[in-house]
């Protein structure tokens, strides 16, 4: 396997390339469009119901029919992986984003309202933060599925690591098929860790229940400028 | 001035109105009190004001101006509001808290930093303590605080509270509605307070409006509810053993019998007896009649002045007690009693502003008082 990698650095970094910017791209569309969507369809019980069980249905649909259904309106090639993606990516983000603002204390939207901020101020200020960790948590989900499916993208002439795991499967080449699978997991377990710092750096202090501990010696920190 | 006209609201899903032909007043600088048992519309009466619920039916006006031509949002932001469950952001620290209306506005750093010193001082949460924590690091009674500063930030004149204090203990809900009737007193803010607790309502309103099915079945002072409920629902609601439980409220009017023996000072011993007898009282009041019912007290005469006098031609008059200590009527029980217990007084005459004689307390008249409104029913 390393006789591999040595031999096959730059093709290595290419594919890597490939099947990064595959799932990223599908994901951050997911993002677009779900989160937005979550927001505008939340309030309507029926409409997100249906809204929730189409984007079930596309879930339940296997990774290859779906790229072959792709395949007759987009062609070969990156798009029709993309859209493939998108639509996997679409669930988890969706739901997520419509379960974390559900969660939001009804209290508070109350409150807010009543102090006479304006819908967009209440999602902005108040809905989007107090959420952010659960639709993070779905944008975590849907990352690494992508990267997951990615692989088979290959299928379709997308490339990514799965043209490795393809190639060496049909050349029995074990080192070639290792690479492949070994990347394509590390590269999931990565942009999971990534998010997860992210997720933490957008949740405010004041949700998090584990560090309060840390919290306190802040403070006692900040105080003594301020006295 | 807040003006409720003929305020209907119904809702799709129910039979019957929620509110039904509201109209009220609710004058510039009072602390009224919605009370009622739950259901009873006192929560969607409070809400229509910051419409948060719209009528079906009727306007309000606050100063002359129907609210239903203002922006809402507009609207809600001249109006200080505090929920039961706070609602404090958790996302943001206490600072950030008190200072989300100003936010929303666009107030400079240093400005809202000064304010959001200035109301949590108000609401006696320190700042340099406090402002940097989150609002799960505070307790109940100081999250409300916050509530409460949050309202007072942006100053409305104008201020609804919704159960504010239902969540709390008993202790810290004591403490913190004194500081409602201190703040009240001091800023001279009109308040809108909406309870199900008839002794918060007693203790902060200063008018209280029972409300029953959606309507007002009495808005009136506390003291008038509860001398005076308007029907069986008022009296049931607040209880019979309310005045036992507040005393200020009963005055020397409420415990004094009216039913009191007379005599003439110009009469003899013997009818004096005679009265006594008529009477089954120890005690007559000497009066001169001044005109009707009017009488003029010259003198009390205790039975024990009787004794050893065998002059049948000794009058009343000569033998009366003529220095004795009265009432007026608007004193209340406990000073009654206090002054009782001090002088040792048994028999003390009431007498109005003109100081003519309109009742006399004895310990029988106030226990008669007491026993009528006291708790519990009779076994025998």
């Amino acid at each position: 396997m390393f006789n591999f990698i040595i031999t096959h650095g730059p093709d290595i970094l290419e594919k890597t390339l490939e099947h990064v910017s595959l799932s990223i791209t599908a994901v951050l569309i997911a993002c677009l469009i779900g989160i937005p969507v979550g927001f505008l369809i939340v309030g309507h019980k029926k409409l997100s119901k249906i809204v929730l069980g189409f984007a079930n249905i596309i879930q339940t649909i296997p990774s290859l029919a779906m790229f072959a259904f792709a395949l007759p309106i987009f062609g070969i090639g990156i798009k029709p992986a993309i859209f493939a993606l998108f639509l996997y990516a679409l669930l988890p983000i969706l739901k997520n984003t419509l379960l974390g603002i559900r969660n939001v204390d009804p209290a508070i939207i109350k409150a807010a309202k009543g102090m006479g901020m304006s819908r967009f101020e209440i999602m902005f200020m108040v809905e989007v933060p107090l959420s952010i960790s659960i639709i993070m948590g779905g944008v975590r989900i849907a990352t690494v599925t992508s990267i997951g499916v990615t692989t088979i993208a290959t299928l379709i002439a997308a490339g990514g690591l799965g043209d490795f795991i393809y190639q060496g499967l049909s050349t029995f080449n074990q080192p070639m098929i290792l690479t492949g699978a070994v990347l394509s997991a590390g590269l999931a377990l990565l942009a999971d860790f990534l998010l997860g710092i992210v997720e933490k750096k957008l949740t405010s202090d004041g949700l998090k229940t584990e560090t309060s501990r840390k919290k306190k010696k802040k403070n006692r920190t900040k105080q003594k400028p301020s006295n | 001035m807040i003006e409720y006209k003929h305020v209907y609201k119904h809702f799709r899903n129910s039979k019957t109105n929620v509110i039904e032909d509201l109209t009220f007043t609710v004058n510039d600088g009072e602390l009224l009190v919605l009370v009622g048992e739950s259901g009873c519309g006192k929560t969607t009466t409070m809400q229509m004001l910051n419409r948060l619920i719209e009528p079906s039916k009727g306007k309000i006006e606050i100063n002359g101006t129907d609210i239903s031509t203002i922006d809402s949002i507009k609207l809600r932001r001249q109006i200080g509001y505090v929920i039961q469950n706070v609602g404090l952001f958790p996302h943001w620290t206490i600072e950030e808290n008190v200072a989300t209306l100003l936010k929303l506005q666009k107030v400079s750093e240093e400005e809202i930093k000064e304010k959001v010193k200035q109301y949590m001082d108000m609401v006696n949460l320190d700042y340099d303590q406090y402002a940097a924590r989150y609002p799960k690091q505070l307790s109940g009674g100081q999250q409300q605080r916050v509530g409460v500063a949050r309202a007072l930030i942006n100053e409305p004149d104008l201020i609804l509270m919704d159960e504010p204090f239902s969540a709390l203990d008993p202790i810290t809900r004591d403490q913190l509605q004194d500081e409602l009737l201190k703040l009240h007193e001091e800023l001279n803010k009109t308040i809108i307070f909406v309870t199900h607790d008839i002794d918060e309502a007693i203790k902060l309103g200063d008018r209280i409006a029972v409300m029953q099915h959606g309507k007002i079945a009495q808005l009136d002072s506390a003291e008038e509810i509860l001398k005076n409920p308007a029907n069986d629902f008022v009296e049931k609601f607040v209880g019979l053993n309310r005045l036992w439980k507040t005393p200020d409220m009963l005055s020397a009017s409420d415990v004094m019998d009216k039913d009191f023996a007379i005599i003439r000072p110009d009469r003899s011993v013997a009818q004096a007896i005679q009265r006594m007898k008529e009477h089954k009282s120890s005690t007559l009041c000497v009066v001169d009649r001044v005109t009707g019912d009017n009488y003029r007290l010259l003198g009390l005469l205790g039975q024990n002045r009787l004794y050893g006098i065998s002059d049948h031609t000794t009058k009343i008059r000569d033998i009366m007690k003529k220095d004795f200590s009265s009432f007026t009527p608007d004193i209340s029980l406990a000073e009654i009693m206090t002054i009782r217990e001090s002088k040792g007084l048994k028999f003390s005459p009431v007498l109005d502003e003109n100081q003519y004689l309109i009742g006399i307390i004895t310990n029988t008249s106030i226990l008669n008082v007491l026993s009528q409104i006291m708790p519990g029913k009779e076994d025998y």
